[in-house]
């Protein structure tokens, strides 16, 4: 059968993403008739949980949370639907001299940790973390704005390039000199402005490398520091926490909402193609070769998969589809999910030490880093790779049976496709595993007996199963050229696609990726203000 | 198992040398958070604390505050670069109050110079200032070292403390001028007593080695017994003793320019009242050419020193010129037992403050059993201090 029996919608979202179903619920919320197709039988996209192993909850992808913006959860009653993010402290990398670098959420204790490394780098610490906070303010009140069109001379573009440049002066003459620099800066030149220890430049300088295939001396990884550090919890910026229950708790609870909404998600409903006709979308061809009919379409796709798979390219502009193919998606990392029998001990802190509630490292150096890198350039996964581990059962008692735990192990670098014409989906796949599971074992005496299952994730298996072009986590990197009204490409940094009736909403735009939601419900402003719908304005700039 | 190699850092308060003596006496644990050290906020009763200072003589824990060793031949031309006073002013063995700024002459702290001798001082303050040293150090033949738990600080505040010093032994200390400095011998070692504090009274600060500090603490005690004791003070009385004397505190007062995160938040030494420590004719330092600027632009803000009617304490509160339009607020606020006057100190946009004084008026938030009003009540400019007893600057301080 060509056509289902389907009425037209108000708006079709392609993917049900966290930011697709945010898109979706607050269009449903403003009463429009909002159906969301999701390919695989489950929702979330990259915020998923599952049962893989009888007992355990695994946060197959995204593992933490700290950047979904309050305002969303606020809007649409995430909490109400169930999400409670629990916050962590702690945190360590754990030497290969048998020494740590912890982290402590007291001030006074962590700069007395701090000391015993360096004690020019303790007081130090405060400089860094005023220079961080500084960018942060900037970038903040962004987040929940549509950028402006530079070249553009409509009254709403001026205005906001008005509000951006204001916004730009506020800083004052000499930070905005350290925001360009900021900005454009390697992760490795900006803490060595700050630091001199070793340890403590390198357990800083995982957030500016996770999710990106750049190097912490690559021009860029500052601000993707910056990304990781500008979310908040309870207004404790930069604090991660855990999604209770998984990742996938975040996605279900906006799945609620939007169900309470009157808005509908159907799974195992992959979109072959966006149906275009006279230049304009007017719904979807479904694999199975069913159309469904929408004055407006928006896919949570990335940018690439968004116009180069499900769209005809005959219907796009040459130069717009060009910069699509151009666009810089390169996946970086890979992720074990680990079931053990027991909490794991490590040789270089006690058991039941707080840094072990925390995200834990073994890069102990900036060298080691960069060559864990140099790997992944040469088409391997590094051979000393950097891991973000943590150990969630310790706060969440949800994810594994009494006294057991979940170990998440995020792993970087992890290329999207292997040289001397290796495939992922082959003995490469365990041997990368091998790789991360020797690594925890050099640190942890009894970590391989206590492993019962685990999950490998290669940026094949990413790409093939979620749906993220190359397996890149943020949706395209997050680099001076791809940000802001550059986002995706530039000229459509404002959610609309080259073809009218249709919008993106993934992390392929503004503000970027990691679980914020911004780009979903800055998306859903730009439809609603195009159906002339309102209740959905530009936040005001108070500081609450 | 094998054991960590380094056994992780403790977690909790920081002991200081004399918490031995001090915790007993701390009865309802009271505590004042400062840098992580064990630090007392009273000893259950703030207002008895602050009569012993002003009335007898009152000891505080001095430990947690930094303290740098600044040695080697460039000492005194690093610090002349530094800070805004004149370094070479500064005799051997004299003390000086100081502040430093950024280039923007911005206020980063202050604190007081202790001169040891030619090439060798020990600055005192109340951040953590060692990445601010070592970047000004550039250039400089100069060692500094963080000091801070090798040298044991009790300050000895009242009328009686000279008193008490000379029973302790303190032979001539009656002769000692305010910020001077002298060792004593003192049970096998020495203690250098200077005459500095933070209360605007008589008083001195002890420095020692930590492994004395437990015999002077003793000491201090069995010489006070004639003289109606030495009390054991926490941060409360001592704050409510430094607004009386017009003294303003970092992160209460003003925001460190190297810690400001908004852009209107550090203020300059002229912003703070503290011009008559900017010494422009010395030549270069840091922030000078922001200064020069500034003097010839005028300031934005100013500090100044208000009195305000009624008897609630006004921290906090937002100063309104004509009930109006908002012009700054009380950055420190009390009911001043001594002066029987409501005191602040102020953070003002100018001119207000400067040659605007009438009509400002400060909304307090009072609770009356459970129930919030609101006042609008008048302030008004004065001179600081609010208090200055004739003993604070004579020497010999008059017999109390």
């Amino acid at each position: 059968m060509a056509e289902r029996a389907d009425k037209t919608r108000d708006v079709i979202v392609i993917g049900a993403g966290h930011n697709g179903l945010v898109n979706a619920a607050y269009l449903a919320r403003a009463g429009l008739d909002v159906l969301v197709l999701e390919k695989n039988d489950h929702i979330g996209g990259a915020a998923v949980s599952s049962v893989m192993y009888e007992g355990w909850t695994y946060s197959n992808c995204s593992y933490v949370c700290s950047l979904l913006r309050p305002e969303i959860m606020r809007d649409l009653e995430l909490p109400r639907h169930g999400l409670q993010v629990i916050p962590y402290e702690g945190g360590a990398t754990m030497m290969r001299n048998g020494d740590h670098f912890a982290t402590y959420y007291d001030h006074d204790v962590f700069r007395e940790e701090m000391r015993r490394h360096s004690r020019k780098d303790a007081e130090a610490y405060d400089h860094y973390s005023t220079a961080v906070m500084k960018q942060c303010r900037w970038i903040k009140p962004l987040l929940l704005r549509t950028p402006p069109d530079p070249t553009s001379f409509r009254p709403r573009d001026l205005q906001e390039l008005l509000y951006l440049g204001k916004h730009f002066a506020s800083l004052g003459e000499r930070d905005m000199g350290e925001l360009i620099r900021f900005f454009t800066l390697s992760i490795a030149d900006f803490l060595d402005e700050y630091f001199e220890s070793d340890v403590v430049k390198a357990h800083f300088a995982g957030s500016g490398i996770i999710g990106t295939a750049l190097g912490p001396y690559s021009p860029g990884t500052a601000y993707v520091l910056l990304h990781h550090y500008m979310g908040d919890i309870d207004g404790s910026v930069g604090a991660w926490g855990f999604a209770r229950g998984g990742m996938g708790s975040v996605s279900s609870a906006i799945a609620a909402s939007l169900l309470s909404y009157k808005g509908e998600i159907r799974v195992n409903s992959e979109v072959a193609q966006v149906l275009v006709e006279n230049g304009k979308a007017t719904g979807v061809v479904l694999a199975n070769g069913d159309i469904i009919r929408a004055r407006k379409v928006v896919s949570n796709l990335d940018v690439k998969r968004t116009f180069t798979k499900i769209t005809d390219p005959k219907d796009l502009p040459g130069d717009f589809l060009e910069r699509v193919t151009k666009f810089k998606i390169r996946g970086s990392s890979g992720k074990l999910n680990i079931s053990l029998d027991g909490m794991p001990t490590f040789n270089n802190v006690p058991a039941g030490h707080s840094s072990l509630r925390g995200d834990l490292h073994f890069t102990d150096s900036m060298e080691r880093m960069e060559r864990a890198y140099d790997d992944w350039k040469a088409g391997d996964w590094s051979r000393d790779p950097y891991v973000d581990m943590l150990l969630p059962t310790q706060i969440d008692p949800t994810m594994a049976p009494p006294g057991k735990h979940y170990m998440s192990v995020f792993v970087q670098y992890a290329p999207p496709t292997l040289s001397g014409g290796r495939d992922w989906d082959g003995p490469a796949r365990q041997q990368f595993a091998d790789t991360v599971i020797n690594q925890i074992a050099a640190c942890s005496p009894n970590f391989k007996d206590l492993i019962n299952h685990y999950e490998v994730r290669t940026p094949w298996d990413i790409e093939n199963e979620v749906g993220l072009t190359e397996g890149n986590i943020f949706q395209g990197e997050l680099t001076m050229d791809q940000l802001i009204f550059n986002r995706p490409v530039p000229g459509y940094a404002q959610y609309k696609a080259p073809i009218a009736n249709m919008y993106m909403c993934g992390s392929s735009t503004h503000p970027g990726g990691g679980v914020m939601g911004a780009p979903g419900a800055n998306a859903a402003r730009e439809i609603l203000r195009d159906l002339r719908i309102h209740g959905m304005d530009p936040r005001q700039e108070i500081e609450l | 198992m094998n054991a960590p190699v380094t056994k992780p850092i403790h977690v909790g308060l920081k002991p200081t040398p004399f918490i031995e003596r001090l915790r007993p006496l701390n009865k309802f644990e009271s505590l004042e958070y400062w840098k992580g050290y064990w630090s007392p906020a009273d000893y259950g009763n703030a207002e008895r604390e602050y009569f012993a200072i002003r009335n007898t003589s009152s000891v505080f824990d001095l430990s947690p505050m930094t303290k740098y060793r600044i040695t080697g031949p460039d000492t005194v031309a690093f610090l002349q670069r530094m800070v805004t006073r004149d370094v070479s002013k500064i005799k051997v063995g004299r003390v000086g109050y100081t502040v430093w700024c950024n280039d923007e002459g911005k206020v980063i702290d202050d604190g007081t110079l202790f001169r040891l001798g030619e090439n060798h001082f020990r600055l005192c303050c109340q951040e953590n200032q060692l990445f601010w040293l070592s970047h000004s150090a550039e250039g400089f033949d100069v060692n500094i070292y963080d000091e801070t738990d090798e040298v044991t600080g009790l300050s000895l505040q009242g009328p009686t403390s000279c008193s008490v010093l000379k029973a302790l032994g303190c032979e001539g200390i009656e002769t000692l001028k305010p910020f001077e400095m002298r060792a004593f011998p003192f049970a096998g070692g020495e203690v250098v007593v200077s005459r500095t504090g933070f209360t605007g009274d008589l008083g001195y600060e002890l420095w020692i080695d930590p492994s004395l500090a437990l015999p002077l603490w003793d000491g201090l005690q069995e010489a006070g017994k004639p003289f109606s004791g030495v009390e054991p003070i926490g941060s409360h009385a001592l704050d409510m003793v430094r607004i009386e004397a017009g003294f303003i505190a970092a992160q209460v007062d003003f925001v460190p320019a190297d810690q400001a995160i908004r852009a209107d938040r550090a203020r300059s030494p002229f912003e703070l009242n503290l011009g008559w420590l900017v010494a422009m004719d010395k030549g270069h330092f840091t922030g000078r050419r922001a200064l020069l600027e500034e003097q010839k632009n005028g300031s934005k803000y100013c500090l100044v020193a208000v009195d305000i009617d009624g008897k609630y304490p006004a921290d906090g509160s937002i100063i309104y010129h004509h009930k109006e339009t908002e012009v700054g607020h009380i950055t420190s606020g009390i009911w001043s037992p001594t002066a029987k006057r409501n005191i602040g100190l102020a953070s003002l946009l100018v001119p207000f403050g400067k040659t605007m004084l009438d009509d400002l008026w400060v909304e307090i938030y009072v609770m009356r059993e459970l129930k919030w009003e609101k006042l609008m009540v008048k302030c008004t400019v004065v001179k600081a201090p609010f208090f200055e007893p004739a003993r604070r600057r004579a020497t010999p301080p008059l017999t109390y």
